[in-house]
């Protein structure tokens, strides 16, 4: 079983780039993430080889920023906001509630790719703690029914729809 | 040279020591848990803090370097506060299992909660849910145990260059596990074991195989032998308050016939076998037969297994020579079986190791079953032996001497070199210069393949012949060897040598990851002393002078390097992948 994949051109005339230069790994990490959407763990192979560094050392930089993802990210990605003001508002219960609804953990994606979830500090919308946001919109004055709802609004509006897309790659 | 003051005491230290290594010259021991004296401080656990007057912070004793002038305190009550809380909080995401932990009454956490006499939990305990990981049967992850110290990254990454271990994911998710959610069986590691033998706690340690031994030795049916390799005799003193590099061969071949193995033999006799093949390779090589040069060393499975995953263009230089215990287990199955009557399937053969990889050798190809069986049935570390011996209620250090069975145990100098970094050079550059010159060194001691230094380098003038040769030990201190023959083939040069030796541990097997713990270069050094003055002890320093290994060529194997010894003591290797699902089978048969 092989790991390896080919780099994409685009990527690796980026790569060749700032390979040579000491410390850029998350440099070029960050502009994987920007191709794909999230690190997939075939090009991580290839970048080792590529890079000659250690597969270890890029997980290990991968895993210490909360920025990179290893997981392809759902079509609708969620963020609950644990700000201060929304984790006083109970932001964590939001989670639970997401969590239990979703049958996902925090990072990680539903099996048919319609969601994924993770926290995130401040959105800047304090004053209507506890809050998330669904790609580009705020959902505010949460509580447990309130965003079952709204996720029941964004399965149905899937509903019909072959919701299993193929992830970028893998 | 610096001068300053620790706790009132004046004292004057060279440049770039560490407070830490200071106070240890005004006879104050600052507590540590992080920090061991062969690693670099990775200033992870905060036991260690001092106070230096005109700073309003305390600094990490381990890794701040101590500056003239210095007026340092090294225990007040609020430091000792301080070190007693940062333990409280380790505690608090460390498990209360004390009892039934590998290293109960052998860990370091359990140690210094001692020392501070820590008698109550005040903070809640959060433990880590990562699951146990004995996916490779060699080495078993515990995380929830885990300090996070970072020692065994240290080992495995910078001192073996191994990578299999890394730090996954910061803060109180950290966990130490191979990249990308892989098992450690699906993980570039090598089983070397160094881990193990650094972890402060029982978070990293051997597969434990205590019981297949038991289970063997109550079973009337099996007819068990044992055989103990070269380091294990100057390490399991130890465990028992002997010291360090002290001979405890009489002793173990007492020990063994105690718990009850009907014969037992030495690894130190396998390796003569090692030799008298590996030089003969050796010498057609260079006569220009079959096979190239340099020819590298292949008694450490851990050196044979990252060979596979890293260096894999090495392969035909490989020698292709068994490890001693495999040889004398195939031995103890064919011609031992034959001589004695015994059938081979009856044999159950433990083998008794300073080491963790062979408990992976022993299966990893079908070269392990040239006997027709699994050679060796089991391989357990000096670490399992002390574990049994405690169990049998035997006091090991008051034991009389005994007599192995000679047939499979008698050995040579050479032989018991093995076990230390430069040994397998120096017995096999005594064979080699016999087979060329056919006389024997009249000087025994090749001084210059000795000692602690990562890579050593040496030129032999053998006959005719100025023979180039490196010994490196440490998984870390092979890759400059490696690159120096491949740039020399890649511009077609002369390779830089003729005979390379490589051992996966520091100092060899005596630092071997399945020893004894608490290992540092001093230690290291009188396990090595304990060899070579057994070495020196011995009637017989070369290993083709031995009486009973003239006595199996004669009766049993024909020429070294022929038919039977092809078929029997001989084994062939290929390119493994780093990373891969799980060991592969197909290998196997």
């Amino acid at each position: 079983m092989t790991f390896y994949t080919p780099i994409p051109d685009e990527l690796k005339e980026y790569i060749d780039k700032w390979k040579l230069k000491k410390g850029s790994l998350i440099m070029i990490l960050r502009s994987v993430q920007d191709y794909y959407g999230y690190v997939p763990k075939k090009i991580c192979f290839s970048l080792a080889k590529e890079l000659k560094a250690p597969l270890a050392r890029i997980y290990e930089v991968l895993t210490f920023y909360n920025y990179f993802k290893t997981e392809s990210p759902g079509k609708y990605k969620i963020a609950v906001c644990m700000g201060t003001a929304c984790y006083l508002k109970g932001a964590a219960a939001i989670i639970k509630a997401i969590e239990d609804k979703l049958d996902i953990k925090e990072s990680q994606a539903t099996k048919d790719g319609l969601f994924s979830l993770e926290n995130v500090r401040c959105i800047g919308c304090c004053g209507i703690a506890p809050n998330m946001r669904i790609n580009e919109k705020i959902y505010g004055k949460l509580n447990k029914e309130r965003v079952s709802e709204i996720l029941d609004e964004y399965i149905n509006l899937n509903a019909g729809v072959s919701s299993s897309q193929e992830p970028p790659i893998l | 040279m610096i001068n300053a003051i620790i706790n009132g005491i004046q004292i004057q230290v060279e440049q770039g020591t560490t407070i830490l290594d200071a106070a240890k010259k005004a006879n104050i021991k600052i507590p540590t848990l992080c920090k061991h004296p062969d690693l670099d401080p990775t200033a992870a656990c905060g036991i260690c803090i001092v106070k230096i007057k005109g700073s309003d912070k305390m600094a990490r004793s381990c890794c701040t370097e101590i500056e003239e002038g210095m007026d340092i305190t090294t225990h007040d009550a609020e430091i000792t506060a301080i070190r007693r809380t940062v333990l409280e909080l380790i505690l608090s995401n460390h498990p209360n299992a004390c009892l039934t932990c590998i290293r109960n009454q052998n860990c370091e956490l359990q140690s210094i909660a001692a020392e501070f006499g820590i008698a109550e939990e005040p903070f809640e305990k959060i433990l880590s849910e990562e699951k146990i990981d004995e996916s490779i049967k060699t080495i078993v992850l515990e995380p929830e145990k885990c300090i996070k110290c970072g020692r065994c990254v240290q080992a495995c990454q910078d001192m073996q260059n191994v990578w299999a271990l890394s730090f996954v994911n910061r803060g109180i998710k950290t966990k130490i596990a191979p990249a990308a959610e892989f098992k450690l069986a699906e993980s570039p590691c090598v089983s070397c074991g160094q881990c193990s033998a650094y972890c402060p706690v029982g978070s990293i340690y051997e597969y434990d195989e205590t019981s297949t031994v038991w289970n063997a030795l109550n079973d009337p049916s099996k007819y068990c032998v044992a055989q103990i390799a070269p380091a294990v005799r100057v390490a399991i003193g130890e465990s028992f308050g002997m010291e360090s590099g002290e001979l405890a061969t009489g002793k173990l071949y007492s020990l063994l016939k105690r718990m009850g193995f009907k014969a037992v033999f030495d690894t130190n006799f396998g390796a003569d076998v090692t030799i008298v093949e590996e030089a003969t390779e050796f010498v057609k090589r260079l006569r220009g037969g079959e096979g190239i040069l340099p020819l590298i060393s292949s008694c450490c499975p851990g050196w044979v297994d990252f060979m596979e995953k890293f260096h894999s263009d090495m392969i035909p230089n490989f020698s292709t020579c068994k490890s001693p215990h495999e040889i004398l287990a195939t031995l103890a199955k064919t011609y031992y079986a034959q001589k004695t009557n015994i059938p081979a399937s009856d044999i159950f053969m433990a083998s008794i190791m300073p080491c963790i990889a062979k408990k992976f050798e022993v299966h990893r190809s079908k070269e392990m079953y040239a006997s027709g069986n699994q050679d060796v049935d089991v391989s357990i570390t000096t670490r399992e032996l002390v574990k049994m011996i405690k169990q049998t209620g035997i006091d090991f250090a008051a034991l009389t001497d005994s007599e192995p069975d000679h047939i499979l145990a008698d050995y040579s100098g050479g032989g018991t070199i093995f076990g230390v970094t430069g040994g397998v050079m120096e017995a096999g550059l005594r064979t080699i210069n016999y087979l060329i010159t056919g006389k024997n060194l009249e000087k025994f001691d090749l001084k210059d393949v000795r000692g602690l230094k990562g890579v050593k380098e040496a030129d032999i003038r053998i006959g005719e012949h100025d023979l180039k040769v490196a010994v490196a030990h440490g998984l870390g201190n092979v890759e400059y060897l490696m690159n120096k023959i491949r740039a020399a083939r890649e511009t077609g040069q002369n390779p830089p040598y003729h005979f390379i030796e490589a051992m996966a541990c520091p100092g060899g097997c005596i630092g071997g990851g399945g020893q004894p713990r608490n290992v540092n270069d001093a230690v290291r050094n009188l396990r090595i002393n304990g060899l070579y003055a057994d070495d020196k002890n011995c009637k017989h320093r070369n290993c083709h002078d031995n009486p009973q290994i003239k006595q199996l060529y004669k009766e049993f194997l024909g020429e070294p390097g022929g038919t039977k010894s092809q078929e029997l003591l001989h084994l062939y290797y290929r390119k493994r992948e780093e990373y891969k699902s799980y060991r592969e089978t197909d290998f196997l048969f």
